[in-house]
């Protein structure tokens, strides 16, 4: 009888395929975000997992930015042919064209506020009531208070005073016409765990990932890859320097880190040695206090 | 950690804990001090509680800062809802469900017990054993968590005195000698804000011969926890690909809630009755030879029987109990109180039906464990019995047996919400 135990990432990849099924099963429309970062390629892998030999039963959303990586648009283009996935894309660019967002102005100008209004936009547009996202509870404070099926209400925010209580493994998704649940299927993983797991499913990950040779500009601390929407600014300059980033998102708000970590194993080290947390890089994380819980309330991801 | 060190990462176990305590008896040190003696706390989150905490006025880094994630519990310096933390040490993974000691404290207490299978339970040694401490025992219990930390914290203030800890062990022995389902209590001696005895052996109680906390926590066997003899799969969704080279295929997909399965097993689905084989026990990278629990699988059968989501796979030689009639310990949770003949929807694994309140049998004063009948209604953070009938049968066991099968939720239909945790008798 004893050997019947599993160890803690079979455990983690057995709840999150759980929570993946119940996912189809409790909703009429749910879509898997999808940014081409690690997390939502984990998120992903698994959903194939669950629901093997048949394809994965959600759409894949994608709210581009349009200042994102081009190693990540490649990388999510050849992901969504591989596992045969059908996948729409949400423009902040069309938000801002339809007058629905003002894009922010000034130095550190970012586009990953807006995002909010595209990504409720396209929820409602195309009718879907689940919204599975690859968020973790290790992330960040706000995070940690996420429950798997969060509820979102008409106007898709997120009130974290009136949560459902989550026992058990009974997840309660039912909701009002117009209402829509946020879900995460990685919440009881952490940064290591995710990255433990890539390599023992040889999961393939955009470029950024790893170290390179990139021109970038010390802003704040962050190192801001220089391209046609982050220039330096004057005091600034631009430098040549080998980074990979931890996280991968809009490029006006991602920073990536000195190293030269080429191989999973060479990142799993550098984890296990790390003394920042992964969203350290992230400048919208540090506008204030309590800047994801203002975006998540908004219905941010 | 090096490379090489990570190789052992994957074998590595899990322990999922709750830690409940009154307000000011050092659960956030404790927690704090858990997470940044085993380096789980980062520069960039030490330094924006360093910063809050000054900006707070106050005169240590608040440590509670870290469990605090919502803006509300910063501005109030409580903590409202259950927040999930983890940690790892080279032999353990560690989840904590961190409970709140006073505002919706037994739904919260109640929640972060659901997955938990050790408490800890923290007692101010100046204080000793006081209610608090007595329903935090009796919701571990009543969950059917069956290990306990008993950690008497703040022993620097009392100069670390032998004789007052040991008054503190025989009164929580004394109170829970009448609780079945905790089997194992261990108690240990700390000071959260010193260390002592928290990570690592403290030098000032050499009256004291166990293991430190964290010891404690990274070699306590906890393995017996799920139920590997009676075989239950509730179907969670059919899996039928409709694409050409699986035309025929239908996986009955879902997450193992007891026992083993293996290729050839005899089987039997409810509610139908049919009698059938396992054909295979299939995953994405390879078929089984044998499946437990809490494994997600996909299981494929020998006949081409109608087979659901919310129907339940078993072995005909122990199949659980089928029946409309369901007696509960309850805990509500809504402000609107639970009456008798009201209706709610039942959710109990795979499964939702309706179900009406036939009795309220009696509701347990959690301080004296008393029970009070006759009590017209339950209220908010209430617990007690009540007997219900559902709009078609449950497959179940007793939660005491399998906390999978044994569990429910109840929901109001009007509002969504979900307003009691149940456990069947």
């Amino acid at each position: 009888m004893l050997s019947y135990k599993l160890n803690h990432v079979r455990q983690l990849e057995s709840e999150s395929i759980f929570v993946l099924r119940e996912t189809a099963a409790q909703f009429d429309r749910p879509a898997l975000l999808f940014s081409g970062g690690k997390d939502s390629i984990v998120m992903a892998h698994l959903a194939r997992k669950a629901f093997h030999p048949a394809r994965i039963p959600f759409m894949l959303l994608h709210v581009d930015t349009g200042h994102n990586f081009p190693e990540t648009i490649e990388f999510r283009d050849r992901f969504i042919a591989a596992i045969g996935a059908r996948l729409i894309v949400a423009h902040v660019q069309d938000s801002i064209d339809a007058g629905r967002v003002v894009e922010e102005t000034g130095p550190n100008a970012s586009r990953n506020k807006l995002q909010t209004v595209t990504l409720l936009d396209a929820l409602e547009k195309h009718q879907f009531d689940a919204a599975l996202g690859g968020g973790r509870r290790d992330e960040e404070k706000a995070r940690a208070k996420e429950r798997f099926f969060s509820h979102r209400n008409d106007f898709g925010e997120w009130d974290p005073k009136a949560q459902r209580p989550e026992l058990w493994n009974l997840f309660n998704g039912r909701h009002h016409h117009g209402e829509h649940f946020r879900i995460f299927p990685l919440s009881n993983w952490t940064e290591m765990d995710v990255w433990q797991y890539i390599k023992r499913e040889a999961i393939d990950l955009p470029s950024l990932y790893f170290s390179h040779e990139r021109v970038v500009v010390d802003r704040h601390g962050s190192l801001l890859a220089v391209s046609d929407v982050v220039r330096p600014q004057a005091g600034e300059t631009s430098e040549n320097r080998t980074v990979r980033f931890r996280t991968i998102g809009d490029m006006t708000c991602t920073g990536g880190v000195d190293s030269v970590a080429t191989s999973l194993d060479d990142i799993i080290a550098e984890v296990a040695a790390a003394r920042e947390t992964e969203r350290g890089t992230r400048s919208d994380d540090k506008r204030s206090e309590s800047a994801m819980e203002d975006r998540k309330k908004e219905g941010y991801f | 950690m090096s490379t090489s060190e990570t190789a052992g990462y994957m074998e590595m176990d899990l322990l999922r804990f709750t830690t409940a305590g009154s307000v000011d008896d050092g659960k956030s040190t404790l927690i704090g001090r858990l997470l940044y003696d085993s380096k789980s706390i980062f520069e960039d989150q030490l330094e924006a509680m360093e910063e809050s905490s000054r900006k707070r006025g106050d005169e240590h880094v608040n440590l509670a800062l870290l469990t605090d994630g919502l803006r509300a519990e910063r501005e109030q310096g409580i903590t409202i809802d259950v927040a999930y933390r983890y940690f790892a040490t080279p032999r353990r993974k560690f989840i904590i469900a961190d409970t709140p000691g006073h505002i919706q404290y037994t739904r919260n207490m109640v929640t972060g017990a659901s997955t938990a299978s050790l408490a800890i339970i923290l007692i101010d040694a100046r204080k000793g054993v006081v209610e608090q401490t007595c329903r935090h025992a009796f919701i571990a219990n009543l969950l059917r968590i069956q290990h306990a930390v008993v950690a008497v914290n703040k022993m620097d203030l009392l100069d670390y005195d032998e004789d007052t800890y040991d008054a503190i062990v025989t009164a929580f022995q004394d109170f829970a000698s009448r609780l079945d389902n905790l089997v194992a209590i261990t108690f240990i001696p700390i000071s959260a804000l010193r260390g002592d005895n928290v990570v690592d052996k403290s030098t000032q109680m050499p009256w004291y011969a166990g293991p430190s906390l964290l010891q404690h926590l990274e070699t306590v066997y906890v393995g017996s926890e799920e139920n590997h003899v009676d075989a239950r799969l509730p179907v969670q969704w059919v899996i039928r690909p409709q694409s050409d080279t699986h035309h025929d295929f239908r996986g009955y997909a879902g997450r193992i809630a007891g026992g083993v399965f293996k290729p050839g097993d005899d089987v039997l689905v409810l509610p139908s009755g049919f009698a059938t084989r396992v054909t295979a026990i299939e995953t994405f990278d390879s078929d089984l030879e044998e499946a437990f629990s809490p494994l997600s699988v996909t299981m494929t059968l020998d006949d081409d029987i109608d087979v659901s989501r919310g129907d339940m796979i078993v072995k005909p030689n122990n199949p659980p109990s089928v029946d409309q009639d369901i007696e509960a310990m309850i805990c509500w949770f809504s402000e609107r109180p639970l009456r008798a003949r009201a209706k709610y929807v039942l959710r109990h694994t795979t499964k939702e039906v309706r179900a009406v309140v036939r009795e309220m049998r009696y509701k347990v004063d959690i301080n004296t464990l008393h029970k009070v009948e006759g009590e017209p209604e339950f209220r908010l953070n209430e617990i007690g019995r009540i007997a219900l009938r559902t709009s078609s049968p449950l497959f179940y066991d007793r939660y005491n047996r399998n906390r999978t099968t044994g569990s429910f939720v109840l929901i109001d239909e009007q509002t969504n919400e979900t307003v009691a945790a149940g456990m069947i008798v």
